[in-house]
């Protein structure tokens, strides 16, 4: 509570001037609006936004042009609402609250407590878990393609294969993108590497009566050497590369190829005849 | 046929119509009884003869209250039924209860396993393209993949090793069902052979919607400006496309890949490097070649041999015209199509020797052609 009294008078808006006491209170209605929001159905991708972060103006820039009724909505969101209109009013002003919500979640999710919180979620898979087979039950993270709002509904995003899903539910469907952001899932994992899945390789393979089938197949193998090609192109800039399991082998290989560097030449192209070979096996 | 005897719908369609059983398609009872699509089930499954009886509705499950009716049912039956199945049913005022639950579950087990064989036939893969194309499966979660319809299909074709999953023909990949209920239905049922094999059947589906040209250009063209190693490995899209590549129209391999439909992670509009701990690894799984040309192996080892003969014909040439400055063996290897080219009017009865030993891939017949 210090910091928000502390960080006010900085703040060049006339219009907050509040007292120790004041946003206490404040504070605790807050947590009553957010609480609300939180636990309704649908709902279950935001996390729960501070309510320092949420009274300091500073963290609201540019909003009042994003957000119609941006004072009426503000005042909702932070349960000081108390404007006599009709219902038909009261419904617009509703939407734009939750429309602000949304928007200063995407701001309070890249900041360190943020990140916290839907690490916690994260880790509980409150998002989710991955749909593709080869990813076993990677928890996924949700994301938006646009940080402009009303442009795409909001996305999954799986560590393990780095890719976009859709949301099993419909009513997740309809939640904006822009309420989590393009940068999110990224940042979270640059802060906590640690969390960071370690990549797996392995591929669906279209069999019909127990024979590979040679379209895929052939597109599988052009793949690998993509990933093979990536795998040296870190290994030569001295970073981890992330592969699981076959790490082991692949140091031992390393040093195998640090010896005879001059014949990269004839490796290079035996690495392609390698790349062929199977497919005629 | 488990609730109530005087339900007129067939064990069959009642089984198909649990929730969670969306996916199966009818097994036509001429199929089953067919003696030669049943082979070798007859070990794979308990209660072999009783669960076929119950699948084919042979015998209504009695209760001992419904035994008049299973008479009347009985010498209707007896005429068009062969004996195996009448020898069996004079046991089973035996049963207990409990054998009930069990044959109950083996038919289901039967059920599934010549389901597995049934949609690979004919009839069967005509059900489920119906099936398929009123997207009973559903559509790929991937969004990349842009609703393309899924198909149900097996990791494995032995009964209790994993669950149903559903195959992208989009992105060539397997995904999870959405809903729960389907975590209960064993893959094999589906089998591992069906998924291909339908897209086999039907080459003209058009799989998932086809990229534009212009959206693929201006991938390739924004990945060139920054001189990213994936796309510039997707190849040339100037090059001519074949009408077919490995069997199948390059449209319709793996749409959903490539240039313009791998995710690039971006913080605050920024590119992630590759280089960083948190960087992308995965774009090669959902890359493919703009050029399909790259994928056609046999003919690329073929022209990599050629390669390699034309080679040693350089090497002697040079011994012979004694040129100089040709030791370092990188640069030579990306000289040799030039120099070949060149040499290629100069010394065509030395290459013939040369290519003696020609590549069993050439079918060109190139000694001979010079």
């Amino acid at each position: 509570m210090s910091s928000t009294t502390e960080v006010l008078p900085e703040s060049d808006e006339p219009t907050i001037t509040l007292s120790r006491e004041e946003a206490r209170i404040l504070g605790e209605c807050l947590l009553v609006h957010s609480k609300q929001f939180i636990s309704s159905r649908g709902n279950e991708y935001f996390c729960e936004i501070d309510e320092e972060y949420l009274t300091d103006r500073f963290n609201l820039t540019g909003l009042n042009t994003e957000v119609n009724y941006y004072q009426y909505a503000l005042d909702l969101v932070t349960d000081v609402f108390d404007l006599d209109c009709d219902d038909d009013m009261r419904e617009q002003i509703e939407k734009s609250a939750r429309h602000l919500y949304g928007l200063v979640h995407a701001r309070y999710i890249v900041t360190t407590r943020g990140l916290a919180k839907m690490l916690e979620k994260f880790k509980k898979a409150d998002f989710g878990k991955c749909p593709r087979v080869m990813c076993e039950a990677q928890p996924l993270l949700p994301m938006g393609q646009h940080d402009i709002p009303n442009t795409s509904p909001v996305k999954l995003y799986c560590a393990r294969c780095e890719d976009l899903y859709n949301p099993k539910s419909s009513r997740h469907a309809s939640i904006d993108g822009a309420y989590f952001g393009t940068s999110f899932h990224n940042i979270l994992f640059q802060v906590y590497p640690a969390l960071i899945p370690s990549k797996s390789s392995r591929h669906y393979e279209p069999r019909v009566f127990g024979f590979r089938v040679h379209a895929a197949a052939a597109l599988q193998r052009w793949q690998d050497a993509r990933k093979e090609e990536l795998i040296d192109r870190l290994k030569r800039a001295k970073v981890e590369t992330g592969f699981e399991s076959e790490e082991a082998e692949e140091l031992e290989d390393d040093e195998d190829e640090d010896e005879d560097m001059e014949g990269m030449g004839d490796d290079i192209l035996g690495g392609e005849g390698a790349l062929i070979t199977p497919g005629r096996l | 046929m488990s609730s109530s005897s005087q339900v007129a719908e067939s064990w069959i369609s009642t089984f198909c119509s649990v929730l969670g059983h969306e996916y199966f398609a009818e097994v036509s009872e001429d199929f089953i009884e067919d003696d030669f699509n049943l082979t070798g089930l007859q070990q794979q499954v308990p209660m072999y003869k009783e669960a076929l009886e119950m699948i084919l509705d042979v015998e209504p499950e009695e209760d001992e209250d419904d035994d008049e009716e299973d008479e009347e049912d009985e010498d209707e039956d007896e005429e068009d039924k062969p004996p195996t199945y009448r020898r069996a049913r004079e046991s089973r005022h035996l049963r207990i209860a409990s054998d009930i639950s069990v044959i109950e579950s083996s038919a289901e087990l039967l059920y599934g396993l010549i389901h597995q064989r049934f949609i690979t036939s004919r009839p069967g893969i005509g059900q489920m393209v119906e099936k398929y194309e009123m997207q009973h499966f559903g559509v790929c979660p991937r969004v990349m993949c842009d609703g393309t319809k899924v198909l149900p299909v097996g990791l494995s074709d032995i009964p209790g090793q994993d669950t149903v999953k559903l195959f992208c023909p989009s992105c060539l990949d397997v995904y999870n069902p959405p809903n729960s209920r389907f975590q209960g239905v064993d893959g094999a049922f589906f089998g591992t052979t069906f998924g291909c094999l339908f897209f086999m059947t039907f080459p003209e589906l058009e799989v998932g919607r086809p990229q534009s040209h212009e959206a693929i250009q201006a991938a390739l063209r924004e990945a060139r400006a920054r001189n990213s190693p994936t796309a510039l490995a997707a190849g040339s899209p100037a090059a001519k496309q074949p009408d077919s590549i490995n069997g199948v129209a390059p449209h319709n391999l793996a749409p959903g890949l490539g240039p313009g439909n791998i995710y690039e992670p971006r913080i605050y509009g920024f590119r992630v490097s590759e280089r960083a701990r948190s960087g992308p690894r995965m774009k090669w799984l959902r890359s493919r070649p703009v050029d399909v040309n790259e994928l056609d192996e046999a003919r690329r080892f073929e022209e990599e041999q050629q390669r390699l003969d034309n080679t040693d014909v350089a090497d002697e040439d040079e011994d012979e015209d004694e040129d100089e400055d040709e030791d370092d063996e990188d640069e030579r290897m990306l000289d040799v199509d030039l120099r070949v080219s060149e040499r290629r009017k100069k010394v065509p009865r030395r290459r013939r020797v040369a290519n003696g030993g020609n590549s069993p891939m050439d079918t060109n017949g190139l000694g001979d052609g010079v």
